[in-house]
């Protein structure tokens, strides 16, 4: 038996590791869409109290590797008594992590935007988080679009790290089929290849977000 | 917490320290090679770098660290741990500082250019002596933001076997049946190298203002 074969023999193992991988890619991703949206509300707070300390929780998670964090998550949070499983502490580590990066980026794109904007928004009567979810969110969305781009691709790859953890994502799946069967080479080649396309839809995507931005006049970057 | 376990943990940073100045400092020169290339759109060789840097961002360093280790020794080249751990690390940096130093090298001024050669400079002189430092100082933040990604990502060559500063912790925690001192004094030890990097970047970028507006 070849050793592409094997691969063809074993494909429900990656096809399961695939979708596992892009099930917590999405979820993370909207996950970290919304905590990100309701974060940037606080670094832009009036009150400079609240704004410093989202500042300082948003600032120390970026400046953590995502596998530590995960690990305080893991293993740190039993010692409290609570214990999560690896999927809920992959994808809960997935979120508030990379919810800080989104979080950073829309503050850096709305501090920007001109005042006017919600100043007009609020004449128009928008107020709160209407005016946030109408008037402010879409143009900082269409503003970043290829850095959020970036982001996404960041947390597809953070996605195989949970492999450590025993997530049995595409990773954890090739590396399997791979020690099963000493196959050295194609059940990486299957996962870099997987790795890829999935970036490749990101790209695309983000490419014709930022299309649509440009015809509508947002998008500097 | 014991004093062997803090021994341990220095040696753990000491371990992610050297992997990754080691993967900078070859990745670094390997990504303006390659921009270079690019740049000068040789045919077949500018194609491959293409491809190299689309496939390598997307890439995770978990996925590439166990191929490389399980896949080079299969086409008999015979490499340790360390080795294909400085390799994923370098080939995953050099992938992203391409395209740091292709946007640096593209956005260079053409009016110096044109005085340059105006000066009757050649190619290769005006590169070294006008681009080449100007470059480097437009590209260095940019550059350490991407130091910053690569020590974050750098806890990956654990899965081959290398006791870095986060694998260490699960040492520790296995003598001491506590986990999480040892992980939040690994936490800390990474905040304080990527935070005065990312400080690095702040003062260098203020400084490149106060220049240009100079």
């Amino acid at each position: 038996m070849s050793d592409w074969d094997i691969i063809i023999q074993e494909w429900p193992r990656f096809a399961n590791g695939f979708l596992n991988s892009v099930v917590l890619f999405v979820a993370s991703t909207i996950g970290a869409f919304v905590l990100g949206g309701l974060m940037v509300n606080g670094l832009r707070s009036s009150r400079s109290i609240v704004r410093r300390a989202f500042h300082f929780y948003v600032d120390g998670l970026r400046m953590l590797p995502f596998l530590i964090f995960v690990y305080l998550l893991y293993y740190g949070l039993p010692s409290f008594g609570i214990k999560l499983d690896a999927w809920t502490a992959g994808l809960l580590g997935l979120v508030i992590y990379h919810s800080a990066y989104v979080a950073e980026i829309l503050r850096g794109s709305w501090d920007q935007l001109p005042n006017g904007q919600s100043e007009s928004a609020q004449a128009c009567g928008f107020y709160g988080i209407k005016m946030f979810r109408r008037i402010i969110l879409p143009q900082l969305i269409l503003n970043t679009a290829p850095i959020l781009g970036n982001q996404l691709i960041y947390m597809l790859k953070d996605t195989a790290f949970l492999m450590i953890i025993t997530v049995q994502e595409l990773t954890y799946a090739a590396s399997s089929v791979q020690s099963m069967y000493f196959v050295p080479l194609q059940p990486f080649i299957i996962a870099i290849a997987l790795y890829w396309a999935v970036s490749l839809l990101i790209e695309g995507l983000v490419a014709l977000v930022h299309r649509t931005a440009k015809e509508r006049g947002f998008g500097q970057t | 917490m014991t004093a062997d376990g803090f021994q341990m943990l220095l040696e753990g940073a000491w371990i992610t320290v050297w992997i990754s100045l080691l993967a900078i400092a070859l990745g670094v020169p390997l990504g303006l090679l390659f921009s270079l290339i690019r740049v000068s759109r040789l045919p077949v060789l500018s194609q491959i770098i293409t491809l190299y840097v689309s496939v390598g961002r997307a890439t995770p360093l978990i996925t590439l660290v166990l191929f490389l280790f399980v896949a080079l020794p299969a086409i008999g080249l015979d490499i340790d741990k360390y080795t294909a751990s400085v390799l994923t690390l370098t080939l995953n940096t050099a992938s992203f500082n391409t395209e740091i130093w292709r946007s640096t090298y593209l956005s260079f001024p053409k009016s110096q250019i044109e005085a340059a050669q105006a000066m009757g400079m050649t190619r290769g002189l005006y590169f070294r002596r006008i681009m080449l430092p100007q470059m480097f100082y437009t590209a260095l933040p940019a550059l350490l933001n991407e130091m910053t990604f690569l020590i974050k990502a750098s806890p990956a060559i654990a899965v081959v076997g290398i006791v870095d500063l986060t694998r260490v912790t699960n040492r520790i925690a296995s003598q001491t049946y506590e986990p999480l001192p040892p992980i939040i004094i690994a936490g800390v030890i990474y905040m304080l190298s990527i935070g005065s990097l990312v400080r690095l970047q702040r003062v260098l970028e203020d400084r490149r203002k106060r220049y240009a507006s100079a």
